[in-house]
């Protein structure tokens, strides 16, 4: 896509966004809102499956991190909710690196294995421990408040999380695009020949897994005074595969491509609820037919985006504004 | 531009010795051909140079400093490079990503530099470009920069591994035969390439090759290997006569008669 091009289409997605609480009622503006998690989610572990390669089947984990930790702070020791922040963050970067540490070693299957069985730990210890309220969770955690402004409304946690979403999005973007950022890509192409190159493998697959681990801690703590309530339940496997969906659905390592996986996993089933029973159904074989015939995604990365491929990249503009209308049409409908 | 050492290096793989008790010594700033046979142990010496693999004894000295027990990325850190046997680029990424991995341990930025764009962070990602787009002019290929690697032909592929090493900025260059696969042509700039990469970069370079035409043309000094032991070593005319070099690749006259 040519620069302008690119500009103009995230302007109007922003723009959309925006304009979306104005717009729509209130049923749809929640599937929004829950989309919108899914991005800074989806984003999260776009850096972990993406970016690096390491197949993680236990996201759900720091998401979970995230949202306990300041559930808990809230509520058992009276923090506000701002102050939760950076303390579950630094509690999520160091179960990533805990996390990480035991499966450096692992390549893909075993790898996913591994991740798999800390997920379920984590979800386990929730229902277990009485410091999460075990397998009835923590409730009644108090609303955020900007100085005497309190965020109770719909509308305040959309624009919250909107405005976490698009800074996990620039972060992903220009980590992606940093020395980093390529570290990370060519372990995912080539472990040993990265090693060859001089990179560090070991620090800096953990510093994947941290960092993937303190972006779905975020959506976690937002996730927490959004519901004011958490429960073991809303941090299953099934959680972890949804986001993986909408990294694999959207196009590994494509930020845009995950952006809109997220807005789809959301979206789909919504949209389907007039056929009732048969939703999920549709949904399934809609995603069997994707990766049969479109598996890099459907917004697959593209890494030579330099200025002299301007004849390859013109090809692919018509191809990419397409799915931006129908992005943009996803989150008209949402 | 450093000097390699090899110290009575030994590698055994359980109860097979692949490498027996070897010693060799690069000089600085030398081209040196390592050759022998299939399954000798060249690119097991390779390996362990590199720190892909740990020798059960010995030691593998880069200037004065023991190599052995250290990561392959620490090696590279500490200024020897390589190409591998079997290509093993960056293949979805471009050729200028693909040159780019070799400043990775040059380079320091951390995620805050990324995420603020900090001028530090600037600075140094345009000395990274520029570092990559010199390795790749010197062997030709800056205007295939923003080409996807897997798509260049064979040829270009292995000269992109070269570029690549030398974005590492090496005082050591190891070249794993580096034409195999080249047509005669490809060959002859090859050799124009590798003798240019010593003159320029002030490099040690040690290849592993099959080719003796090659090896006539460039190679200083010839380490000859079999069954993991050096049966020879000198200078290419006198090593290539060398009757048990003969012997290893052609077997004994004896048996030929």
């Amino acid at each position: 896509m040519n620069p302008l091009g690119k500009k103009l289409s995230i302007i109007l997605s922003l723009v959309v966004a925006c304009c979306l609480p104005f717009l729509t009622n209130n049923y749809w503006l929640d599937v929004a809102t829950l989309a919108l998690f899914y991005i800074v989610l989806a984003q999260g572990l776009n850096v972990v499956v993406g970016f690096a390669g390491l197949l993680d089947l236990g996201y759900a984990a720091f998401f979970a991190v995230g949202a306990y930790t300041t559930g808990i702070l809230m509520t058992v020791y009276q923090w506000s909710f701002w102050l939760t922040l950076p303390v579950s963050m630094a509690i999520a970067a160091v179960v990533g690196v805990i996390i990480g540490a035991p499966t450096l070693r692992l390549r893909s299957d075993y790898l996913a294995i591994v991740t798999l069985g800390f997920g379920e730990i984590i979800r386990i210890l929730a229902i277990n421990l009485d410091i999460t309220g075990s397998a009835s969770g923590i409730y009644g955690i108090p609303r955020p408040s900007i100085g005497s402004y309190m965020l109770a409304g719909q509308m305040d946690f959309y624009y919250l999380i909107l405005i976490i979403a698009i800074l996990a999005v620039l972060a992903v973007k220009r980590l992606g695009s940093s020395r980093i950022g390529r570290a990370w890509m060519y372990i995912r192409e080539d472990e040993d020949a990265a090693e060859a190159m001089g990179i560090n493998r070991i620090k800096m697959k953990l510093l994947a897994y941290s960092i993937g681990a303190v972006i779905g801690s975020l959506g976690g703590s937002v996730f927490a005074v959004k519901m004011s309530a958490i429960a073991p339940l809303s941090f299953s496997f099934t959680q972890s595969i949804m986001i993986l969906l909408a990294v694999v659905l959207g196009g590994l390592g494509s930020i845009p491509g995950v952006v809109l996986g997220a807005v789809l996993v959301i979206a789909l089933p919504e949209l389907l609820r007039s056929v009732e029973d048969w939703r999920y159904l549709i949904f399934g074989v809609a995603l069997v037919a994707m990766m049969l015939f479109r598996p890099q995604g459907l917004w697959p990365a593209r890494y030579d985006t330099g200025k002299d491929s301007a004849h390859e990249a013109d090809t692919l503009r018509t191809e990419g504004s397409d799915r931006d209308v129908q992005l943009d049409s996803e989150k008209c409908n949402a | 531009m450093s000097s390699l050492t090899v110290k009575n290096v030994t590698l055994k793989f359980g109860g097979l010795t692949a490498v027996h008790d070897l010693s060799f010594h690069i000089p600085a700033g030398s081209i040196t051909s390592i050759i022998g046979p299939n399954g000798a142990g060249k690119t097991s010496v390779f390996n362990m140079i590199t720190g892909f693999y740990r020798p059960t004894a010995g030691q593998i000295m880069l200037g004065n400093e023991n190599l052995v027990g250290k990561k392959p990325s620490q090696i590279t850190q500490r200024g020897l490079a390589r190409t591998f046997q079997n290509l093993r680029l960056f293949p979805n990424l471009t050729v200028l990503d693909n040159v780019k991995s070799g400043m990775h341990s040059r380079t320091k930025q951390t995620v805050w530099g990324a995420l603020w764009h900090t001028p530090a962070q600037k600075k140094e990602e345009r000395l990274i470009e520029e570092v990559a787009r010199d390795c790749l002019a010197f062997v030709g290929m800056d205007a295939s920069r923003y080409r996807i690697a897997k798509n260049l032909p064979y040829g270009e592929q292995r000269y992109l591994e070269i570029a690549r090493a030398l974005g590492t900025k090496p005082r050591v260059l190891l070249l794993d035969e580096p034409a195999a696969g080249l047509n005669y042509e490809e060959k002859e700039n090859l050799i124009e390439l590798i003798k240019r990469i010593r003159q320029k970069y002030e490099l040690t370079v040690l290849i592993i090759e099959h080719d003796m035409g090659l090896i006539h043309k460039i190679s200083e000094n010839v380490i000859v290997l079999d069954y993991g032991q050096k049966i020879a070593e000198g200078a290419p005319v006198e090593v290539l006569n060398h009757p048990r070099v003969v012997e290893a690749y052609l077997g004994k006259e004896e048996e030929a008669m």
